[in-house]
């Protein structure tokens, strides 16, 4: 039977309407616009859809797709989605329409959506390829669009920034395409058959060394590092994030970043079970040190824009921390938390991109008493950034909660620290709201204006999606949750770890009482 | 005792002329508009380019002929065992091809707009492609420098065949005499080998290898085999025998030094298959460490030296000593299971993907560089590619899939050929190379990254629009449109490509 191959369209429908926007005369510029935001439209339609169809107690790879492609090498065309990916896949094809839609990125409208709809295809298609050949194609593809996208419509810096992230990103690639083949030429060895670069099949049916097995996951975990950004490989993203016009920081701390934390699931722990749990350590440590490091350099910061990147750099360190935990309750916490920090840093990001299109400045210096002049603006960005400290009742308290509750039992040492990295959150976004929003504004900021119907428009489904998914996670995580269990019994099967505890289901069953985490 | 003579009587060798003919019809092509060009007054606008294309084409048609007939008859021996008919040449002999095809429809606008139209350089393309033709698919040291030297000095006069620029000449004079230098010990190497393994025939060299070489004449080999690799070395400009390859393809013009990097480096790599593998594989534990460490330094050396040039022409040398790298990388692949057959050799065939992947790719770049440099060539800097994005967008966009090609992103042939190299290097577990490799390839990234930074993002400059404006005449966009095309055909699907590769 051949199903209707709706992921497949995922990728294809966004890579189309690039091209198309790319052939459209300049001299029609509102039917590139039109065409664009219909083409995201009708991806994060689909999206929504796979997401409906979803069904939640199947822990399995949903809506498979698969073809051959490039027979010789034994690579196919090959889609799937489960729990772990099906948020991120919702969350891309929500952000793209909203940013092409309420982001105006001042000139060459024309090949900025071009690219961006190309990102939207690339970033897609990184989550659903269960083919490691085809994922790096995803993985390395989206690199060009972003690149351009920063390098063409950021700020001052943005050549400099742009090529950063590059080279940065494309070292780390060096070692996974390495890695990669590595993989298959050694997968092929063991079992005496035909090369595969098939992510399960690999994963299920080959065997490899202890220690060949941990160099082909450093491989592949460097990669994901740097796209996470993991502590010492983090510095090309402060850069990029402060120079790349809102939208791109939008998309890159809001999907782009996740392919990182996904890779290190699907690619490092599912994939080399055993080194993964070798490596915990490192990773834990490595996690923490970047939720500390990016609290106090956030602190530090003088520009607004800067101090929500490196914010960025800490929240990503618990969605780390939570993976390498280990546990049902710390993974599911890491899966809702990717879509929890690319929810409220989005919208941080595009909130202070209005700022800046405003004052035409970032310095938190030069803001000041913005409370006064716009009221709603300023609860606006309390609710987002009250979201990205954590504080119950939005989203970034349930993922953060579930992943230092989740770590205590395995990682006790490394939460107790990573646990003042949610004070520090804290104090640094206060902190920067209080120089920025509060007291008398003078004579610069007396003019700032007030939040426009449509930047509203804009930011109500972030808010609404924060607020909703705050109270109510249950419908997440009961679909997250069975997808984790299932990667932990292979992980448990292939290696010697043991959850501690018997793990108690997160989402209690039907009929039960509504989870606690929720309300906090 | 010599090949082709027998001992007591003057006996010619039979020759196979079909199996030799796109050899042949590369000849004639070059006799026929050399005498007939000088019998006839000037042809009409694109007479000579498009004569050039044809001969080409019909050399091609009859390399997929041969192919076929190998299908069917299995490799061969030609004139007295002095000439392989196998599939490795018959590749090799098809990229010559379509790299003369390319170039002709590059230098047709270019030499009119110079003022030098005229047939020369034609005629030296044909015979330059059958000198390749010669030395890959040699099987005797002697007939491969035979080839060889028909090549080079086809491509000396090439470059130097700008009568009214002066880096022009200085580049031709500059390659031959460094050129005649390696080709110097390259004849010595042969030398050596034949004394030490008394036959200069591959496969008596093969065959003699128990018989002939006692421990005392093994030194020569060795010592033979080692200047064999400096001239090889030298032709396909690898670090530390690349000196001669900035100044030459800066200096040379622009077609002339596309057809250096897509159709010269094509054979040099052909006849080092040969020479390594078919004529000496019972040493190549001993040259396959040097190989690896050539692979390294090349890779790195050449990538390290793109980056800070500022003359694009001179880059994309940098950068095709960086390829020659990654295609050393399969030689090293090649040379570890390499027997004297050259079928069922991953690293072989990595190679040759490469080889067919990297002379389009290239031919297409320095085509853009042709319509960009202007008249004289003059403006092949960084600067000259500014604002090319607003000006002519196709042109930049066309550039732009090129470059990411060199850089090995995906969905490009360049990403399909440095996968299969490095499989092939991973796959006779060469790690340490194949990990260089890749960090080598990003370090090129930057220089491809700054060519397209200058097209689409440098912001204009006084006296931007007081440049000629660039040109881009039929069938040079023709040339480059073909190039685009295969770069995105073979990066979707490569399958085909990769199924018949040798």
């Amino acid at each position: 039977m051949i199903e209707f191959p709706i992921l497949t369209l995922l990728v294809l429908v966004p890579a189309v309407g690039s091209l198309l926007v790319a052939v459209i005369s300049k001299r029609q510029p509102d039917l590139v616009k039109v065409t664009a935001l219909l083409t995201s439209v009708l991806t994060g339609g689909m999206a929504l859809w796979v997401l409906f169809a979803f069904k939640s107690e199947n822990a399995d790879f949903q809506f498979v797709s698969q073809h051959d492609w490039i027979e010789p090498w034994g690579i196919s065309w090959h889609l799937g989605v489960d729990g772990i990916s099906l948020f991120l896949v919702v969350l891309t094809g929500v952000l793209f329409p909203l940013v092409i839609a309420g982001v105006d990125p001042h000139h060459d409208h024309k090949r900025y959506l071009s690219w961006m709809l190309l990102l939207e295809a690339g970033v897609m298609g990184s989550f659903i390829s269960l083919d490691l050949f085809l994922f790096f194609v995803f993985f390395e593809i989206v690199l060009v669009p972003m690149y351009f996208l920063i390098g063409g419509w950021g700020y001052d810096n943005r050549v400099y920034a742009a090529t950063k992230f590059f080279l940065f990103t494309m070292i780390g690639s060096a070692f996974m395409l390495v890695g990669i083949i590595a993989t298959a030429v050694l997968a092929k060895a063991g079992e005496g058959g035909a090369v595969t670069f098939d992510l399960v099949k690999i994963a299920e049916t080959a065997s490899f060394a202890e220690s060949t097995g941990r160099w082909l996951f450093f491989a592949f975990a460097v990669a994901f590092a740097v796209k996470v950004p993991l502590f010492p490989l983090h510095t090309w993203l402060p850069d990029a994030h402060t120079q790349a016009p809102t939208g791109g920081s939008v998309i890159l701390a809001g999907v782009l970043l996740k392919m990182g934390t996904y890779g290190l699931l699907r690619f490092g722990v599912y994939l080399f079970p055993e080194a993964a749990v070798w490596a915990r350590p490192l990773f834990l440590t490595l996690a923490v040190i970047g939720i500390l490091w990016g609290a106090v350099a956030a602190t530090m910061q003088t520009d607004l824009k800067r101090l929500v990147a490196y914010s960025s750099v800490a929240h990503l360190g618990f969605i780390v921390l939570g993976t390498f935990a280990l546990t049902t309750t710390a993974l599911v916490g890491s899966v809702f938390q990717n879509v929890a920090h690319g929810l409220s840093t989005g919208a941080l990001f595009l909130m202070v991109g209005m700022i800046s299109d405003r004052r035409h400045t970032r310095e938190i210096s030069k803001l000041k008493g913005l409370q006064k002049v716009a009221p709603v603006f300023a609860a606006a960005f309390t609710v987002i950034m009250l979201a990205s400290i954590g504080v119950p009742g939005l989203n970034g308290f349930v993922g953060e909660f579930m992943i230092l509750i989740g770590s205590f039992p395995t990682a006790r040492w490394w939460v107790a620290v990573a646990a003042t990295g949610v004070i520090f959150a804290a104090l640094y976004l206060l902190w920067a709201y209080q120089r920025v929003f509060h007291g008398e504004p003078d004579d610069d900021n007396n003019d700032f204006a007030e939040l426009k119907w449509k930047e509203g428009a804009l930011l109500l489904p972030f808010i609404a999606l924060i607020v909703f998914s705050g109270v109510f996670p249950k419908p997440m995580l009961s679909r997250i949750e069975p997808s984790v269990d299932k990667l932990l019994e292979h992980v448990q099967d292939h290696s010697d770890w043991e959850q501690p505890s018997p793990a108690e289901p997160v989402v209690p069953a039907e009929g039960e009482h509504e989870s606690e985490e929720g309300e906090g | 005792m010599g090949a082709l003579f027998a001992a007591d009587t003057l006996q010619g060798p039979k020759v196979a002329w079909f199996s030799l003919s796109p050899m042949l019809v590369l000849l004639a092509g070059a006799l026929v508009l050399l005498l007939a060009a000088s019998l006839t007054p000037a042809w009409p606008k694109r007479g000579y380019a498009l004569f050039t294309a044809a001969v080409a084409l019909a050399a091609g048609v009859m390399e997929v002929l041969l192919w076929y007939r190998i299908d069917h008859e299995g490799p061969a021996t030609l004139v007295g065992d002095a000439i392989h008919l196998d599939k490795v040449g018959v590749w090799i002999g098809i990229t010559l091809c379509v790299a003369v095809l390319m170039t002709a429809l590059v230098t047709d606008e270019y030499l009119r707009r110079e003022g030098l139209d005229g047939p020369e350089l034609y005629v030296l393309y044909m015979l330059a492609a059958l000198g390749g033709m010669v030395m890959s698919s040699a099987n005797d040291l002697i007939v491969l420098f035979l080839g060889l030297e028909i090549l080079s000095l086809a491509l000396y006069v090439m470059a130097a065949s700008h009568r009214k620029r002066i880096e022009s000449q200085e580049s031709g004079i500059k390659y031959f005499v460094l050129g005649g230098f390696s080709s110097a010990f390259f004849l010595y190497g042969v030398a050596l080998v034949y004394g030490g393994s008394g036959s200069t025939n591959f496969t008596k060299i093969v065959a003699g290898f128990d018989a002939n070489i006692d421990p005392s004449n093994e030194a020569l080999v060795l010592a033979g085999i080692a200047l064999l690799l400096v001239g090889l070395s030298f032709k396909v400009a690898a670090v530390p025998f690349h000196f001669w390859t900035p100044d030459v393809y800066q200096g040379a013009p622009t077609p002339v030094t596309a057809f250096m990097a897509s159709a010269g480096k094509a054979a040099a790599f052909g006849a080092m298959l040969r020479v390594l593998l078919q004529a000496l594989p019972q040493w190549r534990d001993d040259y396959r460490p040097a190989v690896w460490f050539i692979a390294v330094v090349t890779l790195v050396g050449g990538s390290v030296m793109a980056v800070v040039q500022t003359n694009v022409k001179r880059m994309l040398a940098f950068s095709s000593i960086s390829h020659a790298g990654f295609i050393l990388v399969g030689v090293e692949a090649a040379a570890h299971v390499g027997g004297p057959s050259l079928d069922d050799n991953t690293g072989v065939s990595s190679v040759l993907l490469y080889l067919l992947v990297y002379a389009v790719l290239v031919m297409g770049t320095f085509g853009v560089i042709t319509a960009v440099g202007r008249t004289g060539d003059a403006d092949t800097g960084l600067s000259g590619f500014r604002g090319l994005g607003k000006q002519k967008p196709a042109l930049a966009l066309g550039m732009t899939v090129l470059l990411l090609a060199q850089a090995g992103v995906p969905l490009t042939s360049g990403f399909v050929a440095k996968f299969a190299v490095i499989g092939a290097a991973v796959e006779v577990h060469s790690y340490a190379i194949a990990l260089i490799a890749m960090v080598s390839a990003v370090i090129a990234a930057y220089l491809y990254l700054r060519i397209m930074i200058s097209m689409w993002i440098a912001e204009p400059e006084a006296g931007d629009d007081a440049r000629e404006p660039v040109r881009v005449p039929l069938l040079l966009g023709i040339a480059i449109g073909l190039s685009v095309a295969f770069t995105l055909v073979i990066g979707f699907f490569p399958g085909r490509l990769i199924d018949i590769t040798p």
